[in-house]
């Protein structure tokens, strides 16, 4: 390995680059993704304490109705739906098609806008389903 | 260098495992069950916000929320850990740290599989 390490120049890295949005969804695409691997740790808690009892449901309700709670919640929702939709996006291309500049572009755009949209949507219908709007 | 080794030698056992294949369709065989299970997660959650204890309790109860849960929680924590398997080939390049990164992977996955199984269970076998 000692040859490797030798002054040979390295391939330009990410900082060479003007950023894209085919480019930037893909690193949000992986930030996404390992923010909904944490975010399991909520459904784990979730899941427990619902079949613990109503004593640890209530410790649960106590964190998830709190600001940081309902943060965290809203930022996993989003997280969700952009992976969800990146996750979409990934299908097309594994069929060969939206490869072109035009059409990859217009995807990256249409997931960030999307999503963001869609969790605007779900958290309205969440509280409208709950009576607080 | 007094390495007596050929060039061949030296780089033998340290290219592809031979299992890409087989992890890219895992991945994508799993993502595809979650598309409707993640919209089916989102809408279980609107669905509940706000409700008490035994509404939730009742809901996870039914038989086909819960294999519908078992779906989510199985092709998730499969898809994460191949996912975050990815996430650490690339950036951690160091063998010892690298190999104990992938185990940490594979155990945090299986707890939290495991546990959000159990619970799943329990509450539809209502003890």
């Amino acid at each position: 390995m000692a040859e490797t390490k030798s002054a040979r120049p390295l391939s330009p890295h990410l900082q060479v680059y003007r950023p894209t949005i085919t480019m930037t969804m893909s690193i949000v695409h992986r930030i996404t993704g390992m923010a909904l691997y944490s975010g399991t740790l909520l459904l784990a808690w979730w899941l427990v304490a619902l079949a613990s009892g109503p004593e640890a449901y209530g410790w649960f309700e106590w964190f998830i109705s709190s600001i940081i709670g309902k943060l965290v919640l809203l930022g996993y929702t989003w997280a969700l739906l952009h992976h969800l939709l990146g996750g979409l996006r990934h299908f097309l291309w594994d069929t060969g098609r939206g490869f072109d500049l035009k059409t990859a572009n217009t995807l990256g755009w249409a997931s960030i806008i999307g999503s963001l949209a869609l969790t605007v949507v779900v958290w309205i219908l969440a509280f409208v389903l709950s009576g607080v709007l | 260098m007094s390495d007596m080794r050929t060039p061949l030698s030296r780089v033998r056992g340290l290219g592809s495992a031979k299992t890409g294949t087989e992890h890219f369709w895992a991945q994508r065989a799993t993502a595809f069950a979650l598309v409707p299970l993640a919209i089916f997660l989102i809408a279980s959650v609107v669905a509940l916000a706000g409700s008490d204890y035994e509404t939730v309790r009742h809901y996870a109860g039914n038989p086909l929320v819960a294999i519908a849960l078992l779906a989510l929680i199985g092709a998730g924590v499969y898809h994460m850990r191949i996912g975050m398997q990815v996430v650490i080939e690339d950036y951690v390049t160091t063998e010892g740290p690298k190999v104990l990164s992938l185990l940490a992977n594979s155990f945090f996955a299986v707890l939290v599989g495991l546990a959000c199984v159990y619970a799943v269970l329990k509450i539809g076998f209502g003890a």
